[in-house]
């Protein structure tokens, strides 16, 4: 693998809130194109990586560099070139509530082209909203108007507004119920294909794992302990990742995709 | 740069495009494609570096609308197309719009029903407030005293610098003020008498009133309004705490308890002001000053502020705690509740302070 065939490269990434140390000496590569999914306990700072690739938390110290560009310490016009290539999906969505969908997916696009034809505009937005799998009548709805899933959609369709090379997913699949997760899943794989992008994606959701990511990080004692496939983490002897994968809700998951894979 | 060159071959149009098919350049490129009026033309992709879907959906609909052919796609051009194709369907960005003179008229009545609602509400509210009062009063254990006592510093220590102050400069506004006319009569000692009054009666417990109402009925409003959103008072309800007695109950008490306290002090507050600036500005002595303000200041001033005081509170809490628990949707109907309690405590006060003014003067409360 070459160097500039990682998209996000992190380099002794350091992060702590006063007393707590969340992230000491945390090393991650990003290849383009891949799903890479990021596991770990609950408070293992598995958000806390995902806001300092993008910007939103300072690091202590350590080096991000993302398409190349280091990204600490960038000012904010600098910053903003890089910004644009990128999409990210918060956890609830995070749509701005007095907007419509269509509208929400606009407003990336309205920042960075203010000089956009109207007309072209809406017809950017609509395509968008269908591509990420809500039906044409949750255009003109309001966020409050949306179920958690379509909620999520659309804020995979304004993350995509930009037509971003790479995607920051967190925990997509949350709280949503086995057919929509499913449903989600394949929309990554089939945005990912389609479009070429390389997605982070932050998820607890074992199906997701085994389903869609073509490698999974896992964090634990402040850093990444191990990154690969999931058949090479199944061989590490780490006592977290084999409780993880190898618990009654790993093998349930490894069971079904396997009888799938056999079913293909 | 995207581009793209317009030939004629065979008789039929050609239109070769060159570069990235990026959304960054696209505007120029459709100014462009607008101009080209021909029908049926060959789209020929074949100088096309990078395409994304914005794109794909330029070149998509010169398919759609001028039925173009599409000739030397990539493999990975054809599958976006493919995409954008799937994904075109009549989507509404916003809901429609209704004409002018209708959205008008149905504003109005809307208003109109809402006022009543809220008027009607309210009285529900204070039902409500009535029974949950009682409900405490006959079972004490329930009452939450420590709410009331978190409430009371809010309400009422964290707001006693800015109603002094407040209090203290508008006590200089009206000794000034005051000085400046009388004087013309060469009746400046008056202005002790108008300083006392004004102060005690009507100006320390109205100013009050709207610091408070700005300060905390708002807050009630916007607290229990985002206790709403994330369906915290759902959660109460279903846990069997009732959201009156939790949330309503203790922020009213505190407010009614403590608004005579906070009217008095702001009216000292206001005497002071205007004893600082009579001592300084007319030369009048301090000793003088207290003498006067006791001999021109009658007790009924007093009990009228005291009286009024309980309800300016009620009317502020309970428009704070009403609106709050009326927030609905989303983060946009929390500021406006919040905007709605303060306008209507505000009104509320001023139009209760009429009646009492009223009804002191004709009960000889002069």
């Amino acid at each position: 693998m070459s160097e500039d065939s990682h998209i996000i490269q992190v380099r002794g990434l350091k992060n702590s809130f006063g007393e707590q140390i969340v992230h000491d000496g945390l090393d991650l590569d990003v290849r383009k194109g891949e799903i890479l999914g990021v596991v770990g306990g609950s408070g293992t700072g598995k958000s806390v990586l995902m806001r300092s690739i993008i910007g939103l938390q300072i690091p202590d110290e350590g080096e991000i560099t993302v398409f190349g560009e280091s990204m600490i310490g960038r000012p904010e016009e600098e910053a903003k070139h890089v910004r644009r290539r990128w999409g990210i999906l918060f956890q609830g969505g995070a749509l701005f509530s007095t907007l419509t969908v269509a509208e929400n997916v606009q407003v990336p696009i309205k920042e960075y082209f203010p000089r956009m034809d109207e007309t072209l505009l809406d017809e950017i937005a609509a395509y968008k909203v269908v591509m990420s799998g809500l039906g044409p009548e949750a255009g003109p709805k309001y966020p409050s108007e949306l179920s958690g899933g379509m909620r999520k959609r659309a804020g995979i369709a304004r993350a995509l507004a930009l037509d971003p090379e790479l995607m920051f997913l967190d925990e997509p699949t949350a709280g949503l119920d086995p057919i929509g997760a499913a449903a989600f899943d394949e929309l990554i794989v089939q945005l990912r294909d389609a479009l070429g992008l390389t997605v982070f994606l932050i998820t607890h959701d074992l199906d997701t794992l085994y389903a869609i990511c073509d490698r999974v990080a896992v964090l634990a004692d402040h850093k990444v302990v191990a990154i690969g496939t999931i058949p090479e983490l199944l061989a590490l002897d780490h006592e977290w990742i084999q409780e993880y994968f190898r618990g009654p809700r790993g093998r349930a998951a490894a069971t079904v995709d396997k009888r799938e894979r056999a079913r293909v | 740069m995207p581009d793209f060159t317009q030939s004629n071959e065979d008789g039929r149009s050609v239109l070769r495009f060159t570069g990235n098919l990026t959304l960054a350049r696209i505007r120029k490129l459709t100014e462009r494609l607008s101009e080209v009026k021909e029908d049926r033309p060959l789209v020929d992709l074949s100088g096309v570096d990078r395409m994304d879907t914005v794109g794909a959906w330029l070149i998509y609909k010169l398919k759609r609308d001028r039925r173009a052919e599409v000739v030397g796609e990539s493999d990975e051009h054809r599958s976006l197309l493919d995409q954008v194709e799937k994904a075109d369907q009549p989507v509404k960005v916003r809901p429609d719009s209704t004409p002018a003179f209708f959205r008008v008229v149905g504003q109005i009545g809307a208003g109109t029903a809402m006022a009543g609602r809220t008027l009607y509400g309210l009285l529900g509210f204070f039902g409500g407030l009535l029974v949950s009062l009682w409900n405490v009063t006959t079972h004490p254990r329930r009452f939450r005293i420590n709410a009331v006592v978190t409430n009371f510093e809010h309400v009422g220590i964290h707001a006693l610098p800015i109603i002094g102050l407040m209090s203290f400069l508008v006590g200089i506004v009206i000794a000034q003020q005051g000085a400046v006319q009388l004087r013309q009569f060469g009746a400046e000692i008056y202005t002790i008498n108008l300083i006392g009054r004004s102060s005690v009666k009507e100006l320390g417990l109205l100013m009050t009133a709207i610091m408070v109402a700005g300060r905390s009925g708002s807050a009630f409003a916007a607290q229990i309004g985002s206790m709403k959103l994330s369906e915290e008072v759902d959660a109460m309800r279903t846990i069997g705490v009732s959201p009156m007695e939790a949330l309503v109950v203790p922020r009213v008490l505190a407010t009614v308890l403590l608004m005579p306290v906070l009217g008095f002090y702001a009216s000292i507050l206001a005497i002071i002001g205007g004893a600082m600036f009579v001592w300084i500005d007319l030369g009048i002595p301090l000793v003088t000053f207290i003498q006067r303000t006791r001999e021109v200041v009658p007790e009924t001033d007093l009990w009228q502020m005291l009286i009024k005081a309980p309800v300016f509170g009620l009317i502020i809490s309970m428009a704070g705690c009403f609106q709050g628990l009326q927030v609905e949707g989303n983060a946009e109907s929390v500021g406006l509740r919040t905007t709605a309690a303060v306008v209507q405590a505000i009104f509320l006060v001023i139009v209760l302070d009429a009646f009492f003014a009223v009804f002191f003067t004709s009960i000889g409360w002069l």
